[in-house]
């Protein structure tokens, strides 16, 4: 699950009037996001893909014209509201969730980053609802699917597709692109990644609390420490401390603070050759299950992870 | 931070007969003016109309005022009430009722006057009684009546529970019954920290669940999010006295002034009520606990948290069979959490789950021991006219219950309640919708963090009348035979004793009609989550932050 909160270093403003998301803290980090879930797009042992539900009708069976309500009952509560409760099926109500639904991009936008801070405040309190945490983590994967889909973000030149096998992290595509791009906006997406890389390393020891879903976040980047958030939600499970201390020992790299890091990520270059190492010596193994994306899905987030 | 509300003044008029002694009942106050306002009404239940029995609020200081003289703001204790002595004040008198101590102490006894009472509110007071409180931890969070009705438990976010018992029947006083009185208080979960992660476990009550009864014992489970305990709870009324090893004070006598041996005889005591955990299912979950179910054999239960669905034995509180996982071998696929569980009423073997994806899972312990696969499967087919950003957190359920029947399951999520029959997995058979008006608000709501409220739903005993909480401290009633709603409120402004609850409407459109309340105007910081329905006669209990609210049908 993308640890999506994590990727900013302060609370982003709810409300970017950008026409070009790619010079922002915000579109730095939904590339970083994009990494996270392109590779967490793999239908679960849940039902459904997760982003099943928003390609459309033609992936829902259902007939067309069969009110959603059924019996006689949907017209129930039209006691209230005007009876628009009855309307439920005939389609009188697209203009209201039209109103209100996010259709134009700059309201897209805010809704995405409402999302994420509401993501980061999520892992700041003592224990997130993990409830919550989900719905609010596929909100933005729905909302970033169809940011693709609208083609707004600026696709970049191929210039990575295929070069490296696919299974590896792509962030590693962050890392080596930023070593050759100029760095003009801040975060550098080396700190981004090295950010990736080693919030889950922080995580765990409770420098930020969080819950045990909140804390697989960050591995999303499924280079990082995918085997080792593995362990450590065993760890966490059977209750060992004995464990906690093994398990980072396997892990080379700093163990930042958590404001170490985030601070590391604002100061820019700086901490970038840091971050390269970081990832370099922690660079684990990919794990066995790699990704099902089709290829050119992949090729895709990896030209708009090496756009800038 | 004290509020004062203003004076109530307390009369022993035939209307209130309040105050009585010594068994711990304390009923409605009286209006300020001394008399209930009956406010007309039709409500469209096809039941009748419905009156407020009894609100009861939990007090946290209470100041005595003199008729003639300034306020003299005193605390009451525990001792006090308990005393009967200063309980035998001719106009002001307290029953006395168990409270946790050190909350509340006199500092000296009332003069004999007549008394004004003033109600003051104090913010960190913890009180299992009865009046409003602005002290977050009074927050009810769970209401739950017994299998005969006679019983209504509350869990509140302090880790309280409160069990109220219902006024005996009573020829002269008919219009009495359905009141419900403070029985049993109890501190059912403390707050812990758990070391390893570094976080603290709240001892807020999720759940509470009743066991039916068997002997003269009461036996009911109450949760937090870690934890589930066995509760008994007991009366006595007798004790033992008369003995030789011990003194009256329970001193163990010298044997040597031990002449003589007697037989300890039972005597009549003042009723007390106990409460005793006799069993503690810990560590079990490693997410937050959202359902306890007993189950029909009364001889197991489960426990659902966000990933993981347990199943205890009463007996046995080391080991529990896990029965559900749907936790992913990597925690970044995780899509879908758990929200709800419940067991059939009658089959043993059956029991449901719903997620946050709007799914309802029904599954059979005989098909396997992990019952990782489902046997039915109930998902309505999205409305692509209204899909949104939000569908997918508006589809999530929060609550799902069985009906008495057995035939039926009802689920709540965001703007609606649906009613599935067991044996038709692709749509409800019924959808009612709660507060449509909100469907255009969910940006909003999603900002404010309203749109993740879990709302809670109950049948009636009959199922032909369901009902579900709103904001703004409405609660919705569905009639599913007559097919007609009605919206009531639950507030202290129209909550006078036994008055007549006027059905709410909210517009809309542009005009709005006198009485209607506007969208934009409705108060999203009071929302009712939590309500329960008598399992037999037409009594509800709905739960407003930290008000309790006790409603009658007036045909009945």
């Amino acid at each position: 699950m993308p640890h999506l909160g994590l990727l900013h270093p302060e609370p982003l403003p709810l409300r970017q009037p950008t026409a070009d998301p790619s010079n922002t803290v915000l579109s730095q980090s939904l590339r970083g996001l994009w990494v996270l879930v392109h590779t967490s797009r793999r239908g679960g042992r849940l039902h459904g893909d997760p982003l099943w539900v928003l390609r459309g009708p033609a992936l829902r069976p259902r007939p067309s014209g069969s009110p959603s309500l059924g019996g006689g009952a949907g017209g129930a509560g039209g006691a209230d509201a005007g009876g628009q409760g009855t309307m439920f099926a005939r389609g009188l109500k697209r203009k209201c969730s039209e109103e209100e639904a996010p259709a134009d991009p700059l309201q897209r936008q805010s809704l995405l980053d409402m999302s994420l801070v509401k993501l980061q405040l999520c892992h700041m309190l003592a224990e997130p609802n993990l409830c919550r945490s989900v719905l609010i983590a596929n909100t933005v994967r729905q909302i970033q699917e169809e940011m693709t889909q609208d083609g707004s973000w600026c696709l970049p030149g191929p210039q990575t597709a295929g070069r490296l096998p696919r299974d590896r992290l792509v962030s590693t595509e962050i890392l080596c692109r930023s070593a050759r791009a100029g760095p003009p906006q801040a975060p550098d997406p080396a700190d981004l990644a090295s950010a990736l890389q080693a919030v889950p390393a922080i995580q765990v020891p409770g420098a930020v609390p969080a819950g045990p879903w909140g804390r697989a976040g960050p591995g999303e980047s499924r280079g990082g420490f995918p085997r080792s958030l593995d362990q450590v939600f065993e760890t966490l499970e059977s209750h060992s401390p004995g464990t906690v201390e093994e398990l980072f020992s396997d892990v080379d790299g700093p163990y930042y603070d958590l404001d170490a890091v985030l601070t590391g990520m604002v100061g820019g270059a700086k901490s970038g050759p840091e971050g390269l190492e970081t990832f370099a010596s922690a660079a684990a193994p990919p794990p066995g299950t790699g990704c099902k994306a089709d290829l050119g899905e992949l090729d895709h987030v990896v030209e708009i992870l090496v756009e800038t | 931070m004290l509020l004062s509300l203003p004076a109530l003044h307390l009369q022993t008029s035939e209307h209130h007969p309040l105050f009585q002694l010594p068994h711990g009942r304390l009923g409605p106050w009286c209006s300020p003016t001394g008399s209930p306002a009956p406010l007309s009404c039709e409500t469209g239940c096809g039941e009748g109309t419905w009156i407020l029995v009894c609100r009861l609020l939990v007090p946290t200081q209470v100041s005595l005022l003199s008729m003639e003289e300034d306020i003299d703001t005193r605390k009451i204790n525990n001792s006090f009430l308990r005393d009967h002595s200063y309980a035998t004040e001719e106009h002001f008198r307290l029953a006395s009722f168990s409270l946790p101590s050190s909350l509340l102490h006199w500092s000296k006894p009332p003069p004999s006057r007549t008394w004004t009472v003033v109600m003051t509110y104090q913010q960190d007071y913890l009180s299992p009684c009865l009046y409003p409180l602005s002290a977050l931890s009074d927050i009810i969070s769970t209401v739950e009546f017994n299998h005969t009705g006679e019983l209504l438990a509350t869990g509140d976010k302090g880790g309280r529970v409160v069990i109220f018992q219902r006024e005996q029947e009573s020829k002269n006083q008919v219009h009495r019954r359905g009141e419900y009185n403070v029985y049993s208080t109890f501190q059912s979960h403390e707050p812990e920290f758990d070391y390893l992660k570094s976080l603290e476990i709240e001892e807020k009550i999720n759940k509470i669940r009743w066991l039916p009864q068997q002997n003269a014992a009461y036996f009911l489970l109450s949760t937090n999010d870690k934890t589930v305990k066995l509760w008994k709870v007991s009366e006595r009324d007798k004790r033992p006295e008369g003995y030789n090893l011990k003194d009256e004070e329970g001193r163990l006598r010298d044997p040597a002034t031990i002449t003589t041996l007697r037989v300890p005889v039972l005597r009549p005591m003042d009723l007390m009520v106990e409460a005793t955990p006799r069993r503690v299912f810990a560590n079990a979950h490693t997410y937050h606990i959202n359902s306890i179910s007993v189950n029909s054999d009364y001889e197991t239960y489960m426990s659902a948290d966000d990933l993981r669905i347990n199943l205890w034995n009463f007996e046995i509180t080391n080991q529990s069979f896990n029965i559900v996982d749907i936790k992913p071998a990597n925690m970044e696929e995780l899509t879908e959490v758990i929200t709800a569980a419940e067991f059939h009423p009658h089959h043993c073997n059956t029991f449901v789950y719903s997620s946050s994806k709007g799914t309802i899972r029904l599954c059979d312990m005989r098909a396997s021991a992990l019952c990782d696969r489902h046997t039915k499967f109930f998902e309505e087919p999205e409305d692509p006219s209204n899909r949104s950003f939000f569908s997918e957190i508006i589809s999530s359920i929060s609550d799902v219950k069985f009906s008495h029947s057995g035939r039926y399951i009802m689920t709540r999520d965001y703007l609606t309640v649906k009613v599935w029959d067991l044996n038709m997995e692709n749509r409800p058979i019924e959808t009612y919708q709660v507060h449509d008006y909100l469907r255009s608000k969910l940006c909003s709501l999603y900002e404010n963090d309203c749109i993740f409220d879990k709302f809670e739903c109950v049948w009636n005993g009959s199922d032909s009348v369901i009902m579900t909480g709103s904001y703004n401290n409405f609660f919705r009633m569905f009639d599913r035979n007559t097919k007609r709603d009605v919206t009531l409120e639950a507030s202290r402004e129209n909550s006078k004793p036994r008055a007549i609850l006027k059905p709410r409407k909210v517009c809309v459109g542009g005009k709005r009609r006198k009485d209607e309340i506007s969208v934009d105007s409705l108060d999203f910081s009071k929302k009712i989550l939590h309500t329960a329905w008598h399992p037999s006669e037409n009594i509800i209990a709905v739960a407003a932050t930290n008000n309790l609210y006790i409603f009658q049908d007036k045909v009945n």
